[in-house]
């Protein structure tokens, strides 16, 4: 079996059957590099993200035993991240394992947790891609949805690559997209309950509504007496009394009841506090920037290029968010089989549609 | 059109004041104070006249024949469409950019009519986005005008074919008039039940799910949920997609060869097919939403295991 040790000038000579093959990978690395210096005339794309789709299918295709196909997409993947840090692309973002997956069967979900904890380890290794390059490695998702050894191995890569600056390798497990937004939802909601817990509610004074003005038919009254005579729950919805005394059905719009504390006011003085002073102005309360900071990918531009593996054309709850604007591409080949062709095409079309975009901006 | 139908003096939705609403909330608004007034009555004329009782009766789906290779059981609920290439068509024709827009929305009839036959039960148009804010005001201006012409001139229809209209997206954006005629349509058409077509005007994924968020987060803050209680149920809940029985696309089709999403729908389009066509939308007719539909009978769906 051909092992391929990279030297120092970065070139993959085999440790194999003699001058033949050394001579023979000399001449395709060499093709390469010219290959890569006419791509680099063109834009290079900043972040790449792949979906690395077909392992399973190759499995079958080439009769192999189960598992197999995986440990063959292991070996294109290593490859391909080598051509694409010696092309420059900075960030790399390959979806390894989703929640979703969880629902297979359990022994191929522990074959795929073992093979991963065997490739985190290997990448702890001296002569591993990210020394080699200094990549600098992220796991993105749910991690405390793994197992405790799975998890230990990845936060232990994330701590000793944390000094690596001059590429990411960033490696979606047990996340979705969905997750990963719920996350970022929650984060920010959280984060504005702390901020809104700060302000003073009491004496809490729309400035322009008059005191004793009706509103949907109810007078307007201090928000948190409002409030309390509202007597809305969190769970279920009861009937409860406006405070007029009239009563009302709380679950006819829960909104209504927000809309009405929220453009109530004190009657006493003509206070505003900051925190409505805030709500009440044009600025909502939670912007993009918001939530975008608590995603996972926070860390890492959003991807210039999705790629797919075997044709699917699907997103499969990957990178939503950041993917609202990304170029999408879906080679036909299994993963196992992507190569420097399949890379070299997406680039060329990756720098097919920058130049069409760039018309597009001056046109506008 | 065998008759014109014309909204009452009084809109159904009175506007709120400027300072009524916080800004964030304003989306929302039409479905906050939706009346339950009864409708105008040339409206009420033209539902009787019309026959929403013929509408009713009639189940177009069953006496209708799918074309050859297509498979009802295998149709998708909800397809979603990017509507891209209007103004290339335009420009490859030597016609003002405003001919491709009226070409799109002929086109768009023409697959409603499409969807109505083969029994699609949701079209959703990305018909404006939020970056489209940027375009040029009087194209800009033209489509506002143009939406609220095709509207109106097509409630009729709406009516007869029993077509639910719904409108997403930042609509305290949109011309007052304009507004004011999407919310009545909506209102008016929401008991339609053949067909849904949701319309995405000043819309983005990212603007649902910000938006979803702050409905979440004032939640929170009345107390109403805890932050921790957030999950993708509660997240669908506040999507502006809650409109719709089947909120997720089953097949997104983007015209004019370009790969992307363009910022609609992110959250819903996780696991929807996705079909590039190469002609551009004023061109897209029954034979490529065909090959698009045939293309996604094929698909092996997995769902993301």
């Amino acid at each position: 079996m051909v092992t391929s040790v990279p030297n120092k000038v970065g070139n993959y000579s085999s440790t194999g059957n003699g001058v033949h093959k050394l001579f023979f990978d000399d001449i395709t690395n060499f093709l390469r590099r010219c290959l890569f210096r006419v791509l680099s005339v063109g834009p290079i794309p900043t972040h790449l993200a792949f979906i690395m789709d077909g392992n399973r299918r190759y499995a079958k295709k080439q009769n192999l035993k189960e598992g197999e196909g995986h440990k063959a997409g292991y070996l294109a993947l290593m490859s391909l991240l080598r051509y694409c840090y010696e092309l420059g692309i900075k960030y790399v973002t390959i979806y390894a394992f989703s929640i979703e997956n969880f629902k297979r069967r359990p022994d191929e979900v522990q074959s795929l947790m073992d093979l991963m904890l065997e490739k985190m380890e290997a990448l702890l290794l001296e002569e591993s891609i990210v020394n080699q390059y200094g990549i600098r490695v992220c796991f993105i998702g749910n991690l405390r949805l793994l197992s405790e050894p799975v998890r230990a191995a990845a936060e232990k890569v994330m701590k000793v690559t944390s000094n690596n600056s001059k590429a990411m390798l960033l490696v979606c497990v047990a996340y979705t997209a969905s997750n990963e937004i719920v996350h970022a939802v929650e984060g920010s909601c959280k984060e504005k309950e702390k901020e809104f817990r700060l302000c003073n509610l009491n004496n809490n004074v729309m400035d322009d509504v008059k005191e004793g003005e009706k509103v949907n038919g109810m007078v307007v009254h201090d928000i948190q007496d409002f409030y309390e005579d509202t007597s809305v729950e969190s769970q279920g919805l009861k009937q409860g009394k406006g405070c007029n005394g009239t009563p009302y059905h709380a679950c006819e719009s829960v909104e209504s009841n927000w809309d009405q504390v929220l453009t109530s006011k004190a009657s006493k003085s003509g206070e505003v506090s900051e925190g409505f002073r805030n709500l009440r102005q044009e600025d909502p309360v939670i912007k993009l920037v918001d939530i975008e900071k608590h995603m996972y990918m926070a860390v890492a531009p959003d991807p210039d290029m999705l790629v797919r593996s075997s044709g699917e054309s699907r997103l499969s709850n990957f990178l939503l968010w950041q993917t609202s604007n990304c170029q999408l591409y879906s080679p036909a080949a299994l993963w196992p089989e992507i190569g420097l062709s399949q890379l070299a095409w997406a680039i060329l079309k990756f720098q097919q549609s920058h130049s069409y975009l760039e018309k597009k901006m001056k046109q506008l | 059109m065998p008759f014109s139908l014309h909204f009452s003096p009084t809109p159904l939705i009175t506007a709120p004041s400027p300072l009524s609403k916080p800004f964030f909330l304003v989306p929302y608004y039409h479905t906050l104070h939706a009346p339950k007034s009864p409708l105008c009555s040339s409206m009420e004329h033209a539902l009787t006249h019309q026959g929403k009782q013929e509408a009713f009766d009639r189940r177009p789906e069953d006496s209708q024949t799918l074309p050859l290779g297509l498979r009802r059981d295998a149709m998708p609920s909800h397809v979603a469409v990017i509507m891209d290439g209007n103004r290339r068509w335009a420009r490859l024709r030597d016609l003002p950019v405003r001919s491709g827009y009226e070409a799109g929305v002929e086109s768009l009839r023409k697959i409603v009519e499409i969807c109505c036959k083969w029994g699609i039960k949701v079209l959703s148009v990305f018909a404006f986005s939020s970056d489209n804010w940027f375009r040029p005001k009087v194209e800009v201006e033209f489509l506002m005008s143009l939406f609220e012409r095709a509207m109106q001139e097509d409630t009729g229809i709406f009516f007869r074919e029993n077509i639910r209209i719904s409108v997403i997206g930042d609509l305290t954006k949109l011309p007052k008039a304009l507004q004011e005629l999407m919310v009545n349509l909506e209102e008016a058409t929401k008991n339609n039940t053949r067909f849904q077509l949701i319309v995405a005007v000043s819309y983005s994924g990212h603007y649902d799910v910000v938006q979803a968020c702050q409905r979440l987060a004032l939640k929170a803050k009345c107390g109403l949920i805890e932050p921790s209680d957030i999950n993708v149920s509660l997240m669908e809940q506040e999507l502006e997609t809650n409109c719709t029985e089947f909120p997720h696309p089953d097949l997104l089709i983007r015209t004019s060869g370009e790969f992307r999403i363009s910022n609609f729908m992110l959250w819903q389009l996780a696991y929807t097919e996705l079909f590039f066509a190469q002609s551009l939308w004023p061109d897209f007719g029954e034979a490529e939403f065909l090959k698009a539909l045939l293309a996604f009978q094929q698909r092996q769906r997995r769902y993301g295991v």
